[in-house]
């Protein structure tokens, strides 16, 4: 500061405070914009949203004007880009929930008891050991999953039982619950270690086993975290496109049997951008359609996830 | 009843009990198996097919028609240069994002839109982000199907991951620290440039590299939004000889990136791309294996390193 007191004139002294008046004004000024900056940032998660919801809406409204939603929802062909073209997503919706159960049968039993097991029972140093492992098993890129699931999974499977096809949504399924485990049982384990001590030992002083209480105290207390991990484990199950891309085939096929090969909503819009569609077209408008579909399923399970979560949160 | 034969009963229902204890632990053990088991097929696998492939031509060599030729160089070059534009645009609003909502965010509605908003936009699936670049970038603001739409949609996906690393490692700093900083006269804007993120940096760092390795491996958006999956040409180097010296023209050129060069070669019918496919597998998995391992490393580091 170059303003020493009791050294200056009067007016000196208020030159010297206007200066500083001016000081601050900028500062609290800087201070302003820096927070109007930051929360711009934090507003382009927003528009990220919006922006989903703008483009899929868009461009589903022009497709639906060329098919009824009633087709759409009812037809049980899925041909679009034949000349006979035929809209019913129920055949790729098949394929979808059906590899979707299969990668759930294997993902929500494994994980739940891994969480337990690490939770509840492991020794700290496997725990040390498990938990990275784990967080690498989840960030293996899903084409490798994919590449391993149909060379590898899918002839393992024939040798047990011959008559499998090539493509088929049983391994890829099976692969893709796997990639899930991580998932689940990360969240799942997370939600049972933040469950009090005292109730644990309040069991144990009962004369419980650990597995009794894990089974009867630990989980129903955590039960609203490992109902988050079940709905995030079930919305990648859905959105989860490369492994079935590679591994279950791109026919479109309406069953529920996952031995045979079918296409699923994600597979079929990898497919069209694959291929050369002009903007526009509807080839084109079908894939935002089906994406619709696909945000409005995981919307949905994201919604009753939070329901469920209220009803039976736990709070200590 | 005699008193022997309750004490049998109640011994035996303990022995029943300490069974099943037993029991679940093996399933415990049993579980995490099959994960480590799968992962050592995957790898072992990835590693046997592709192992002999792997070498200096491949990497320094353009996709060909013929399998023995071909190799990944504009498939790296294109990850590379993907990656940068993600990390230009992701850690920034990340980090932002995160410091706004620890330290400014006033407890309003609109922080809440936003808190729920991003914990939604985490499960939203990866495809639909592909959807949402191939509407917006690639033909409402006309930037083509090019590496800056890629970078841009990848940024995005992420951001989730960026922003809740953040705010952890904000988290984690205790108050005093900032009230130290308000007491000496700082402005908050000082607090959070001098002490709430330098001290939360190895935190950010941390969800930073996740957030990269899970882009580096996404393939779903970039083919959503009509990256190539046949190119023998490099995009214009980022750098030249001549002024200005930087050349921006690789952001709106075409591109590939290593996963979409994999799943182009593992659905060709003929087994020696799927060597190719098997080797390029064995680059990515590497590569995410030891970005996603220097996190963890990071993360253990700090864990035992610092004790406020």
């Amino acid at each position: 500061m170059s303003a020493v007191p009791g050294a200056a004139s009067p007016m000196l002294d208020a030159a010297a405070a206007g200066a500083r008046l001016k000081r601050r004004r900028s500062r609290v000024l800087r201070e302003r914009a820096i927070e109007a900056v930051l929360f711009l940032a934090a507003l382009v998660s927003v528009f990220t949203t919006i922006g989903i919801v703008y483009i899929l809406v868009k461009e589903s409204v022009v497709f639906f004007q060329e098919v009824p939603l009633w087709d759409f929802l009812t037809d049980t062909q899925w041909t679009p880009l034949f000349t006979d073209a035929h809209y019913g997503i129920m055949v790729l919706l098949s394929g979808t929930l059906t590899s979707s159960a299969v990668a759930l049968a294997i993902a929500i039993p494994l994980g739940t008891i891994i969480a337990i097991y690490l939770s509840e029972f492991a020794p700290f140093s496997v725990r040390e050991i498990a938990k990275p492992f784990l967080e690498l098993l989840g960030g293996v890129p899903t084409i490798v999953y994919g590449y391993f699931a149909l060379l590898f999974v899918t002839p393992l499977l024939q040798m047990i039982y011959p008559g499998l096809p090539g493509f088929n949504l049983l391994s890829a399924g099976i692969v893709m619950g796997i990639m899930i485990i991580p998932y689940v049982s990360s969240i799942s384990e997370d939600a049972m270690r933040a469950v009090p001590m005292n109730l644990r030992e309040g069991s144990y002083a009962m004369g419980a086993t650990r597995f009794q209480t894990a089974i009867k105290v630990v989980v129903p207390a955590a039960i609203s975290g490992i109902a988050s991990a079940y709905i995030l484990g079930i919305s990648r199950a859905v959105g989860e496109t490369m492994i079935l891309a590679v591994a279950a085939g791109q026919q479109p096929n309406l069953t529920f049997n996952p031995l045979e090969p079918a296409a699923t909503i994600t597979a079929f819009i990898v497919q069209v951008a694959l291929g050369d569609l002009p903007h526009g077209s509807i080839g084109y408008q079908t894939i935002f359609a089906a994406g619709l579909t696909l945000m409005l399923f995981t919307l949905a399970c994201n919604v009753g996830g939070h329901l469920l979560r209220k009803r039976f949160r736990e709070v200590y | 009843m005699t008193p022997a034969r309750d004490l049998g009963k109640i011994r035996a229902l303990i022995a029943r009990h300490k069974r099943w204890d037993m029991i679940f632990g093996l399933c415990g053990l049993l579980a995490l198996m099959i994960g480590v088991l799968t992962f050592s097929a995957l790898f072992l696998d990835m590693a046997l097919d592709g192992l002999p492939r792997l070498g200096w031509d491949f990497i320094t060599s353009f996709p060909s028609r013929k399998a023995g030729q071909a190799g990944i160089l504009s498939a790296w070059v294109g990850s590379a240069l993907v990656m940068l534009v993600t990390a230009f645009f992701a850690v920034p609003l990340g980090v932002a994002s995160g410091v706004y909502l620890e330290e400014y965010a006033r407890k309003n509605w609109i922080t809440d839109i936003i808190e729920i908003n991003i914990t939604n936009l985490a499960g939203v699936p990866s495809i639909v982000y592909g959807l949402l670049a191939l509407g917006l970038f690639v033909y409402q603001f006309d930037f083509g199907q090019s590496v800056l739409s890629a970078g841009l949609t990848l940024a995005l996906l992420i951001l989730p991951v960026v922003i809740v690393a953040t705010r952890e490692a904000i988290r984690s700093i205790p108050q005093a620290i900032r009230e130290g900083s308000y007491a000496c006269g700082a402005t908050q804007w000082q607090t959070v440039r001098y002490h709430i993120l330098p001290y939360s940096s190895a935190g950010i760092l941390t969800g930073i590299i996740i957030g990269m390795a899970r882009a580096i491996g996404e393939t779903a958006p970039v083919i959503t939004i009509g990256a190539l999956t046949f190119i023998a040409f490099l995009p214009p180097a980022p750098v030249q000889s001549t002024p200005p010296f930087l050349n921006f023209e690789w952001l709106f050129a075409g591109f590939t990136v290593m996963p979409i060069q994999m799943f182009n070669w593992t659905s060709r019918p003929e087994a020696a791309f799927l060597v190719n496919a098997a080797a390029a597998g064995f680059v990515l998995v590497a590569m995410t294996l030891a970005m996603n391992g220097a996190a963890i490393w990071l993360r253990y580091r700090l864990r035992r390193n610092i004790k406020w």
